[in-house]
């Protein structure tokens, strides 16, 4: 069975389902026997959350009445 | 990550379609909102002159889009090029890297180790908690662009990594290694900020 820090080192290409073949069975091997890794992988996942909500963002009025203003007058010439 | 608007298409059959100059304005408009959120992350206060320079780059550069599916990502190209010539001119040092100490480092074991709420019994969730949006952007803009970029653009606005290779014209491995040095660093820098602005010691009151 491959350590936690080999584990720990693929939670986050794991979520992405980037780990595939013999070593996704590995890890899944792992996951299964540990309780560690498995609340390291559901950290992964809210700290994955964490980067997602953070990503919301109005552009403020003003900004986006220049730069709506540069872009009719590139459009305009 | 699900992102089913991430990459709005240009309706050919629309209006205006066949008009290369109507078709920029409807495709810059349509993607306004989502520039100027990404170049907030690349480039701080400086997003809104790296966004005005991305629309005359763009504009200027327009007939070289060929698929017009695939504008979204093209001019997301545009804006990181305007970001990472904005960062290279005035941007903050970012800290040094030391990638072999980055590389076991696991901020869930840190907080595990360290037990900055020693009250809690939801010990990680309060420390993520701890992070507001502007924390976040913070700890992002510690980071160099070779791994920020990557991490705004496929944890926070959904591209797939494919089109990040052509966004940054790398290689698909390099986008990969990239993310996981950069996820890794971002865990470490996450450590840092908490420690440095005080936000263990808010928790523990």
């Amino acid at each position: 069975m491959i350590s936690c820090s080999d584990a720990a080192r693929q939670l986050w290409e794991y979520l992405d389902g980037a780990v595939e073949g013999a070593q996704l069975e590995r890890l899944e091997e792992h996951l299964a026997r540990c309780r560690r890794c498995c609340a390291e992988l559901e950290f992964a996942e809210e700290l994955r959350a964490c980067l997602r909500q953070s990503a919301d963002e109005q552009v403020p009025a003003d900004v986006m009445d220049r730069l709506n203003a540069t872009l009719e007058e590139l459009t305009d010439r | 990550m699900e992102a089913p608007d991430a990459h709005p298409t240009i309706q050919r059959d629309e209006p205006g379609a066949g008009d290369p100059t109507t078709d920029f304005e409807q495709l810059a408009r349509d993607q306004l909102p989502r520039l100027y959120a990404i170049a907030r992350w690349l480039v701080g206060d400086d997003a809104e002159d790296a966004v005005q320079d991305c629309l005359t780059k763009a504009f200027e550069r327009f007939d070289q889009l060929d698929d017009p599916d695939a504008g979204p990502a093209w001019l997301a190209r545009v804006l990181v090029n305007c970001c990472h010539d904005r960062g290279r001119r005035q941007s903050r040092r970012p800290q040094e890297v030391d990638l072999d100490d980055i590389e076991e480092f696991s901020l869930y074991r840190k907080i595990a180790l360290e037990d900055p709420f020693p009250y809690s019994d939801t010990l990680h969730l309060d420390f993520l908690g701890g992070f507001g949006v502007e924390d976040v952007r913070e700890v992002l803009l510690m980071l160099p662009d070779l791994y920020r970029t990557p991490l705004v653009l496929v944890h926070m606005y959904g591209y797939p990594t494919k089109d990040v290779a052509a966004v940054l014209d790398v290689p698909l491995g390099t986008v990969l290694a990239r993310l996981h040095r950069g996820r890794k660093l971002f865990e470490r820098r996450m450590w840092d900020y908490a420690e440095r602005t005080g936000l263990l010691e808010v928790e523990r009151r």
